[in-house]
């Protein structure tokens, strides 16, 4: 016998239906993909950006290379003391950058580690153009008069004999080439000089016939008064002289760091693995916390609020309820600056409510109640502002509990209280839950209204981090602090999806 | 009024009539806020209160004066035209992008549903100041930052996440039976798309495009990092306005954008109605 499938092609029919399912597939994600690539690069990649920002950490060993380098097989301890030779690759390294104004960066990061780097660089910056560089260029000059001209360095960066000259060529031109100064008429700076005669007259190149008339130049370097480098970087700042110092350079000498993210925690790194800073230093940990405590408030007051309107809302005809639900949604559609700026003028000193409250007597004049740029300012205007994110997720839930449920437990006898605590409340958890879980997401990263409203107390981990990035320029503290908040935000984010489902979240 | 049963003891009356005074105050502090500085921004003088004039409503006590600031003033005219360059095109992105995903997200069959939609939600649920952070590091490195374009594509990306709930909410009601009707009377997917879906789901995208509008017309985090002194937009200069010395000017601004907030909220209103009325939705 033969079988049915075998006459209609069962296998073929089973293709059939498979391709034309991943046809489908193919087309849905087809239609979804221009959007996914827009958010990538518009929202996804610059948020990467920002992660990746609060472990990079490569400007110091970028800037000071040869100073990193030598750093880092030295044991540092108390007792330490930084050798001739660090300060003559330092001296090199900081003539490199200062060409270019790098070392001012460096200093400003470092300083966020030990305060008093920036200056001590800036100084130094300053002082190392009089250590007597000069003098080496008139000397080799005046023997090889080629030596002024850039091309004849060219040349000798491409041979393979003087090998700290030619590296620090090369990255005394690329720095100026970063910075738009480099031309064929860029005269070498006065330190290559002083690099070249030291590659010279040092024992491992013996003169030998080359690019370089070395017997001409030798005699001379030889008369030239040697340089002191660790003195005279000493007489400049004795800080040079602290093993601190070189221990914070090599601490944060590696190209990626935790230090950003110890720094958040209020930890900072000691030589030793880290360490929790001094009391008195200790910012974050405060800073933390009262974010948790606003936002946890402003949930609560919200509930609290939005509690009865939800349940009033849902209680009343489709009509009316609709048009009650017109008060909660012309906040929610109104500006946020609008609204702010409300709240600002309300609880000023001088403000409506104060006012109020002095004309009917119930505080003096001169008692009038501090209501702005306090925590208090805070809470009252983002409760204000995050309420209708709590009614209206509320509000959709109780309006699918059915009435004949109260009915029900009262007529068997329950008071009013016993059946909404009993039958009513437990119904409106998953809308409580929804309610509070966006609410929380959305205050504790609040930015603009704290900023207007919180003054110095009131403030959230959102302004600090966008001190970070305007003002103080620590972009990998700012960075670091904004990768916990995003940690805190994206997991609250992911139990909301699963309790309620992102795309059930209604919007008016 | 009220329709009490004869049942109903007098503490249960008594609790009607409490529980819907709270609600009512509760009312009351939704709407104040805004309704106060309506007529605040009519003061004839520069107080940020009611002065003695305006409770007694005379006529000296009112003024225009702040709303005519707004109208001359060069500072704030460029901020004007500034927000009203970039929201509309970045609306426009939000919309054409979204709409279009939003009807590829409501095919039948999409792998990893659950996680694209939580990526394109979640510029919505990322902090704005760490969105703006991300974007101010990334478009500085690509050449963006403090373009026109650069706040365009952040607005942009910002606006999304509500085309699509909107869009998508539209299409969970959409009846597939329609299209394939269309098809099955010989209309190819582009006719049908043009003549049967669209007219449908028109109204959650124009009401996700107003939600976009919005996003981007009252955004001023992410423009105060990835803008510039020649972008400054309304709000950018509603909120220096705000940190450094207030001016009643701003006023006039809220009373303006409250007028237009509640013109968009109608729109939206008569827009959800349209839709449940054509998808055979009663409202309920």
């Amino acid at each position: 016998m033969v079988s049915v499938d075998s006459i209609i092609g069962r296998n073929s029919l089973h293709r059939k239906v498979q391709r034309s399912l991943r046809i489908q597939k193919l087309r849905a994600l087809g239609l979804i993909a221009p959007l996914f690539i827009f958010i990538l690069i518009s929202f996804v990649i610059p948020i990467g950006d920002m992660l990746f920002r609060s472990i990079e950490n490569q400007l110091v060993s970028e800037v000071l290379p040869r100073t990193t380098e030598y750093l880092k097989s030295e044991q540092i301890n108390e007792d330490w003391e930084p050798p001739n030779e660090l300060f003559w690759h330092l001296y090199v390294d900081l003539a490199i950058a200062t060409e270019v104004k790098l070392h001012t960066r460096v200093g400003s990061r470092l300083n966020y580690e030990k305060t008093g780097i920036s200056s001590l660089f800036r100084k130094s910056g300053r002082s190392i153009k009089k250590f007597g560089a000069d003098d080496y260029r008139k000397a080799l000059t005046e023997q090889v008069p080629e030596l002024a001209s850039i091309d004849y360095w060219e040349l000798l960066a491409e041979g393979t004999k003087y090998g700290y000259t030619r590296d620090a060529y090369n990255e005394w031109k690329k720095r100026l080439i970063e910075n738009d100064d480099f031309s064929e008429k860029t005269k070498p700076s006065d330190f290559l000089f002083v690099v070249l005669a030291n590659d010279i007259k040092s024992p491992g190149a013996t003169p030998t016939q080359g690019t370089i008339p070395e017997e001409k130049l030798l005699p001379v370097i030889s008369e030239l008064p040697e340089i002191r480098f660790k003195e005279l970087f000493l007489d400049t700042d004795e800080d040079w002289a602290e093993p601190d110092v070189w221990d914070t350079i090599q601490l944060y000498s590696p190209s990626f760091t935790n230090g950003y993210y110890l720094n958040s925690a209020d930890f900072k790194k000691g030589s030793d693995g880290p360490e929790l800073r001094p009391e008195n230093e200790r910012l974050y940990a405060l800073i933390f916390s009262r974010t948790l405590f606003m936002s946890v408030t402003i949930t609560l007051v919200c509930l609290l609020l939005g509690y009865p309107v939800a349940y009033f809302l849902a209680n009343l005809p489709m009509k009316y309820a609709n048009l009650f639900l017109i008060l909660v949604l012309l906040p929610f559609w109104t500006s946020l600056l609008v609204r702010t700026s409300a709240w600002k003028v309300l609880l000023q000193n001088e403000g409506v409510i104060n006012d109020v409250l002095v004309a009917i007597g119930l505080i003096a004049n001169l008692e009038r109640l501090e209501l702005i740029n306090n925590q208090t300012g805070t809470i009252i205007a983002m409760s204000h502002i995050l309420l209708p994110f709590m009614i209206l997720p509320l509000f959709s839930v109780m309006k699918t509990i059915h009435p004949s449920y109260v009915r029900a437990a009262k007529s068997l006898g329950a008071t009013p209280w016993t059946a909404f605590r009993r039958v009513y409340f437990p119904q409106s958890i998953p809308g409580i839950g929804a309610g509070s879980i966006l609410v929380f997401i959305l205050s504790i990263g609040y930015y603009i209204t704290p900023e207007l409203v919180g003054g110095t107390t009131g403030t959230f981990i959102s302004n600090r981090i966008a001190y970070h990035i305007s003002s103080s320029l620590n972009w990998g503290l700012g960075a670091a602090l904004g990768s916990i908040l995003l940690a805190v935000v994206l997991a609250l984010y992911w139990v909301y999806d699963r309790v309620v489902g992102i795309d059930n979240v209604k919007l008016g | 009024m009220a329709n009490f049963q004869p049942y109903d003891t007098s503490s249960d009356k008594a609790w009607y009539y409490i529980f819907r005074v709270i609600c009512g105050l509760i009312f009351f502090f939704l709407m104040f806020p805004i309704l106060v500085i309506m007529p605040l921004s009519f003061n004839a003088g520069n107080y940020f209160t009611f002065t003695p004039e305006m409770l007694r409503l005379e006529i000296e006590g009112f003024s225009l004066k702040h709303y005519r600031d707004f109208f001359t003033n060069p500072d704030w005219q460029v901020a004007m035209y500034n927000s009203f360059r970039i929201a509309p095109v970045a609306t426009l992105l939000s919309v054409g992008f979204g709409t279009l995903a939003a009807i590829g997200l409501s095919q039948s069959h999409v792998p990893f549903r659950r996680t694209i939609m939580a990526i394109l939600i979640s510029p919505m649920i990322v902090p704005l100041i760490l969105s703006a952070a991300g974007m101010y590091f990334f478009y500085s490195r690509i050449g963006l930052q403090g373009t026109y374009i650069g706040v365009v594509l952040a607005h942009a990306a910002l606006g999304i996440p509500f085309v699509i709930i909107t869009v998508t909410a539209t299409l969970t009601g959409f009846d597939k039976s329609l299209t394939r009707a269309s098809a099955s009377l010989g209309a190819g997917p582009i006719r049908t798309f043009f003549k049967i879906q669209m007219p449908l789901i028109l109204p959650g995208v124009i009401s996700g495009g107003l939600f976009a509008f919005i996003t981007s017309f009252d955004e001023v985090v992410v423009v105060l990092f990835v803008g510039s002194a020649s972008l400054k937009t309304l709000p950018w200069e509603m909120f220096n306005g705000l940190r450094e010395q207030i001016s009643p000017t701003i006023l006039a601004i809220a009373t303006i954008l409250i007028t237009l907030s509640v013109l968009l909220l109608s729109t939206i209103e008569i827009l959800r109605r349209r839709s449940e009325r054509l998808r055979g939705i009663t409202p309920s």
